[in-house]
């Protein structure tokens, strides 16, 4: 362990010499102004180099061994038919590897620190319309639903491209009708919430699934659950923002209603 | 002690991240399984440790690439040399990507899977070789994303003609693509803009659609990562035409 934890020290070194590079370059070189407190910004630099060694490993340790694990025994064949029946195994066997994708997916982004940041933004932005909750909710039920049907595809092995291609049919349609505020925050709160612990978890729950359920291959089937977690929140931000809109045009034409016949 | 209380607080929020996972993870192990995970011991010693680096990590990040960050995309903003913008825009997008942890780590299982499969050679150079292609693609990519997103808020595009252009070029390649990178490319996408990334390109733009006048920062502001989730799936896929 010690070895591995040097290894990744000298590897996350050499990964983080560029943006260093980059900042200094700019701030000396084209701005022509000295760094300020440098003392303090090169401790944290060697900071960040410490601690995305220990992440790395512990990534190793830990989170991808987590998802392969959960992957392998909520797939052996005892727990899919207690009954011990040698029926082949279909799609509704595997529901609670569905429920549990989705439970992943909805707490790690309830739970996500820069969602709740990009909420809060999104709050002020827009003059209070987009709700921090609503938004928040809106986006984990898309990643829940997101990893939940990218599960789904894996078990019965259809291509990829299929569910994307009809996802992003789906987000053109909304960009058409959804109010046009909210355009840009969907697209970008579908790469937001996917965060540095659910990704490897992730990652390894789809490589685990397409290595236990039979027929698949790890290298066509596995990968694809982070680009379903992108996805989706996507269409529920906006379906989220439609149906804010839509209520609060029910409840003008409802109140001009009012003051229509009270005018009578 | 003021330090240490806060070294203590920022643990806290990091172990906080882990807090659903293993809700989740022990909900399903106690009450549907009723099992222990593979390997129990070394799992509790790798979530310390990444609750000790994500730490680490985060009080690295704002002690001096935030800061740093921030300030420059914010100076170069308002200088107001496109040219300089423009290559400022390129080599964060680079930059950042290259140092995500979330990245490296999928990239690295990634190679494992192709060597496995025989898609590479199973030695340590050609998985070493495949996974920083792929992550060196990936940067490269998310540089010309952001490059292009601050171009679009210069010049005042609007954003979903871009996207849905993006999308028809996705499906294209997808038709050439090897079947072996498609899903990779698509979750590459996502991979790549988290921890670093975000905030820092989340600032230039935000920054910048705050300088220019005219702009509204909720409609010009947002959308750089938008862009940054979407080119990493077109040059992963030539990546893969070229060389699986």
């Amino acid at each position: 362990m010690f070895y591995q934890l040097l290894e990744t020290l000298l590897l996350t070194a050499r990964d983080v010499v560029p943006i260093a590079v980059i900042l200094f370059g700019f701030q000396l070189g084209v701005l022509k102004r000295p760094i300020p407190n440098w003392r303090k910004v090169a401790l944290g630099f060697v900071y960040v180099i410490i601690g995305l060694t220990f992440f790395l490993v512990g990534l190793e340790l830990a989170l991808f061994p987590i998802g392969e694990s959960m992957a392998n025994q909520l797939t052996t064949p005892e727990f899919l038919h207690p009954d011990g029946s040698l029926t082949p195994f279909i799609w509704q066997d595997y529901l609670w590897v569905y429920i549990f994708a989705a439970a992943i997916g909805f707490s790690t982004t309830i739970a996500e620190p820069s969602l709740i940041a990009v909420a809060i933004k999104a709050n002020e932005v827009s003059g209070g319309t987009i709700g921090i909750q609503g938004l928040r909710i809106s986006v984990a039920i898309g990643v829940a639903f997101g990893i939940s049907l990218g599960c789904f595809r894996i078990v019965v092995g259809d291509p990829i491209h299929y569910y994307i291609m009809g996802g992003y049919i789906i987000v053109v349609i909304q960009t058409f009708y959804a109010p046009k505020m909210i355009i840009p925050l969907a697209y970008d709160s579908g790469g937001v919430t996917t965060s540095t612990v659910t990704v490897p978890l992730v990652a390894a729950l789809g490589l685990g699934l397409a290595t236990n359920v039979e027929g698949r291959n790890p290298l066509i089937d596995g990968f694809g659950l982070i680009a379903f977690a992108s996805l989706f929140p996507i269409i529920s931000v906006m379906a989220y923002a439609q149906i804010v809109e839509y209520i609060s045009k029910r409840k003008a034409a409802a109140k001009q209603q009012e003051e229509h016949t009270d005018a009578l | 002690m003021s330090a240490v209380l806060k070294l203590l607080t920022s643990m806290f929020s990091s172990f906080k991240d882990l807090v659903p996972i293993i809700l989740v993870v022990g909900f399903f192990e106690i009450f549907i399984l009723q099992q222990a995970p593979d390997h129990l011991g070394s799992i509790l010693i790798g979530l310390m440790f990444i609750v000790l680096g994500l730490t680490f990590f985060v009080f690295g990040l704002e002690m001096g690439l935030f800061p740093i960050g921030e300030s420059l995309a914010e100076a170069l903003a308002r200088k107001g040399s496109v040219f300089w913008l423009v290559i400022f825009s390129f080599s964060l997008g680079f930059g950042t990507t290259l140092a995500e942890p979330a990245l490296t780590a999928v990239a690295n299982e990634a190679a494992k899977v192709a060597a496995e499969s025989g898609a590479i050679a199973n030695d340590e150079t050609s998985l070493d070789d495949y996974a920083m292609g792929l992550r060196l693609t990936v940067a490269i990519s998310v540089g010309l994303a952001i490059l292009l997103g601050v171009i679009r808020i210069l010049k005042g595009w609007p954003i979903h003609y871009i996207i849905i252009g993006g999308y028809v070029l996705v499906m294209i390649l997808t038709s050439f693509a090897p079947p072996s990178i498609i899903g990779i490319a698509y979750d590459s996408g996502g991979v790549t803009t988290s921890t670093i990334t975000v905030p820092l390109v989340t600032a230039l733009g935000v920054g910048l659609a705050t300088v220019i006048k005219g702009r509204n920062p909720m409609l010009d502001g947002f959308g750089l990562i938008a862009f940054a989730s979407l080119t990493p799936m077109i040059f992963v896929m030539v990546y893969g035409m070229i060389f699986l």
